[in-house]
């Protein structure tokens, strides 16, 4: 199936934007030395920002990006949001709560704990009404999410809002997941291309002889997602950045893949 | 047969936008009992199996709808990965009314990679997560029993149901609280329609755990009696834990009886855009997901026997939803909440109450509305108190989450001819 992506946003605390991380992946400029602990929350209200949690500031930030890299509005776009483990530092506060005094959980500390609080905060501060999701797979979370999203594109003939975003774990969780940073990606996905196209996806399926796994980044970028859950899908934004036409092998469970091609669009 | 082509060729008369998926097979698995045999009696006897919250380690006043059994029923070896609460309720429900069966004969049919796995949930396996906080070793690591990554990640479910079918298509876990297990069956739609995948086998399970109890007990959120959906005199919800399946396909029903063939006709899906916890005052994000279900079916609200309601039984959902059915439906379009029987299963209502919904269908019988004596003015003219004999042919079944996540379905039988 082919999709056109008409908008980009990323970030990461050295990656504050697109332009940053297409100059980084292709070698025009180093890494920032300074680093922002996360992004600013600008969508939401002031009183807000402060305790909004990590994924509701990120996803937001990346997703309000690639909105204005299309210059789409928000409230026409249908939003696919996909994490790999959703908010940790939420599940690990909630749990720490509940271990020690459950009658303590916080009621916003509790909405803030739903998988879709990320997608449901973005509904809100945008006044988007169509159609939301929250979504996780595991290792394959951005290529399941991907896959949602032309789909969707595609079934449904309008353009929608892809968030995948993933930030670090603390707590006793940290014995059983990894995930370091903050790292998080939007693209708004189309069905047809027009004037907004950045480029075109030709995505497809692949059969894999055994495990594989994912291609490591080879760029200057991957230091600064590097450990985080979402890190694999590094390499998708580096073909984008660099026009690189190579098929690049997302790979899916129990011998699968989805193989994808970016090229730039044919007018 | 080209995408187009088979959507024209199945909406037939119907105008319908999407394609109708027959239901293969399907099954519910609730506090009513394993199969959806005994959640059927319990609808249709009108017999609510909520009991005293007896789940938390301290006091919560509220009632449940609890699955008899899981504590004793642990997975089989091969799957001691996945172990947990959750995932047992999943491979329970997935053993009930011939399902595991029927899934596997589509997936040889089909071939495993032409058939997807969706489900919803909402806390997922998060029980055995609050297990692992509270049995912290030393070292601030969790017990050794409980080092298992995919258990304490949101695709558990998901990733479990995959293994234990041998897909290989599409796989993936939706949750978006209580809307979760109705998304999955749009998600299968729109990936059968685009030829991705020629079946799907969709569904939801959630099992009670101490973030939903206490969190919704924080929000003031739980009755402490057995909830009254669509009462007057309601005072909160009943949380209960479910798991259920559908298969679906575009293929004729297996059965030899073709004018009992259920289908999902129709899906709708909306953000309200207003709240976290609390929906938009006027249902404007309930009515859309309603009337773009309609829409896709092809149908006009009166070509609705019946709705299953969200009808939690909290005073904000019940009021707006009432007054959307009210504005939009006429009162040949009856209406009931079943939570008042199961309880509010989260991820897994959507689910339940879709295989309620096909139940009904089959036997031409409105539920009625379990837990409620006096009825709200504002849902009077649509509420079935008591269970009422009619023939059905179209049934909506509404679900709204949290932070204003809807979605409506519709399921048909015997293409809408009663």
């Amino acid at each position: 199936m082919r999709v056109f992506v008409q908008g980009i946003g990323v970030w990461a605390p050295k990656l504050p934007d697109w332009q940053t991380a297409q100059a980084v992946i292709r070698g025009d400029a180093a890494l920032p030395e300074m680093a922002a602990k996360r992004p600013t929350g600008a969508l939401l209200a002031a009183n807000e920002r402060r305790r909004a949690p990590d994924t509701v500031v990120l996803a937001l930030e990346v997703a309000a990006a690639a909105c204005a890299d299309a210059a789409l509005d928000p409230t026409l776009l249908p939003s696919i949001f996909a994490s790999t483990h959703g908010d940790l530092s939420v599940c690990d506060s909630m749990s720490t709560t509940l271990a020690a005094s459950p009658e303590l959980v916080s009621p916003i500390k509790f909405h803030n704990s739903v998988h879709n609080a990320a997608v449901g905060y973005w509904t809100i501060a945008t006044g988007a009404v169509e159609a939301s999701t929250a979504l996780s797979a595991s290792n394959e979370t951005f290529a399941e999410g991907l896959l949602e999203a032309a789909v969707y594109a595609l079934s449904e003939h309008r353009p929608v809002l892809l968030v995948v975003y993933d930030i670090q774990v603390v707590g006793g969780l940290a014995s059983v997941t990894k995930s370091d940073g903050l790292f998080g990606v939007a693209l708004v996905i189309a069905p047809e291309a027009d004037q907004r196209t950045k480029c075109q996806l030709d995505i497809d399926w692949v059969d894999l002889p055994a495990s594989v796994a994912p291609e490591i980044s080879c760029s200057p970028a991957e230091a600064a997602v590097s450990g985080n859950a979402l890190a694999p899908m590094l390499p998708a934004l580096e073909r984008i950045a660099r026009g690189d036409t190579r098929p690049l092998v997302l790979p899916l469970a129990r011998h699968r893949g989805l193989s994808l091609v970016v090229e730039e669009t044919t007018p | 047969m080209s995408q187009h082509n088979r959507t024209t060729a199945i909406a037939g008369a119907r105008h319908a936008r999407t394609l109708a998926l027959t239901v293969q097979a399907f099954t519910a698995t609730t506090a009513a009992g394993s199969g959806s045999g005994r959640l059927w009696d319990a609808v249709f006897n009108a017999r609510s199996h909520l009991r005293v919250n007896d789940f938390t380690p301290t006091p919560v006043a509220a009632w449940i709808g609890r699955v008899p059994g899981l504590e004793t029923a642990a997975l089989p070896e091969q799957f001691a990965e996945w172990e947990c609460r959750n995932n047992r309720l999943a491979w329970l429900a997935l053993n009930e009314d011939g399902f595991i069966d029927a899934a596997r004969t589509a997936i040889e049919h089909f071939g495993s990679r032409r058939v997807a796995v969706i489900m919803g949930t909402s806390t997922g396996s998060v029980g055995a997560t609050e297990e692992g906080y509270a049995r912290l070793t030393g070292a601030g690591s969790f017990p050794r029993d409980l080092l298992r990554p995919i258990v304490h990640t949101a695709h558990s479910l998901g990733d479990f149901v995959q293994h234990a079918l041998g897909t290989s298509g599409p796989c993936v876990t939706v949750n978006t609280a209580c809307s979760s297990s109705a998304k999955v069956f749009a998600q299968a739609e729109r990936l059968i329609r685009m030829g991705v995948v020629d079946a799907a086998v969709v569904g939801g399970v959630d099992t009670l755990c101490g973030s939903v109890m206490y969190g919704f007990n924080s929000l003031q959120l739980l009755s402490p009696e057995p909830c009254r959906p669509f009462a007057a005199d309601r005072n909160g919800i009943s949380l209960g834990e479910a798991g259920g399946f559908a298969l679906l396909s575009p293929a004729p029903a297996a059965t030899e009886d073709k004018e009992a063939a259920l289908s999902l006709t129709g899906w709708g899906e909306s953000s309200d855009a207003y709240h976290m916890s609390s929906p938009q005052p006027d249902g404007l994000g309930a009515e859309r997901a309603m009337l773009q279900a309609l829409f896709n079916a092809g149908l006009s609200a009166n070509a609705i026997d019946y709705i299953n309601g969200h009808g939690t039984a909290s005073l904000k959902n019940d009021e707006v939803e009432a007054a959307v059915v009210a504005r939009n439906f006429p009162v040949t379009t009856r209406m009931s909440s079943t939570k008042g029987i199961t309880g509010h299963a989260l991820g897994a209502a959507g689910i339940v109450e879709a295989v309620i919904s096909l139940l009904a269908l089959q036997h031409d019988w409105i539920p009625g509305n379990v837990g409620t004596s006096i009825v709200d003015p504002l849902a009077a003219a649509h509420l079935a108190l008591r269970g009422e004999a009619n023939p059905m042919g179209h049934v909506l079944s509404n679900n709204f989450g949290f932070g204003g996540n809807n979605c409506a379905l519709i399921f048909s039988k015997n293409g809408g001819v009663r």
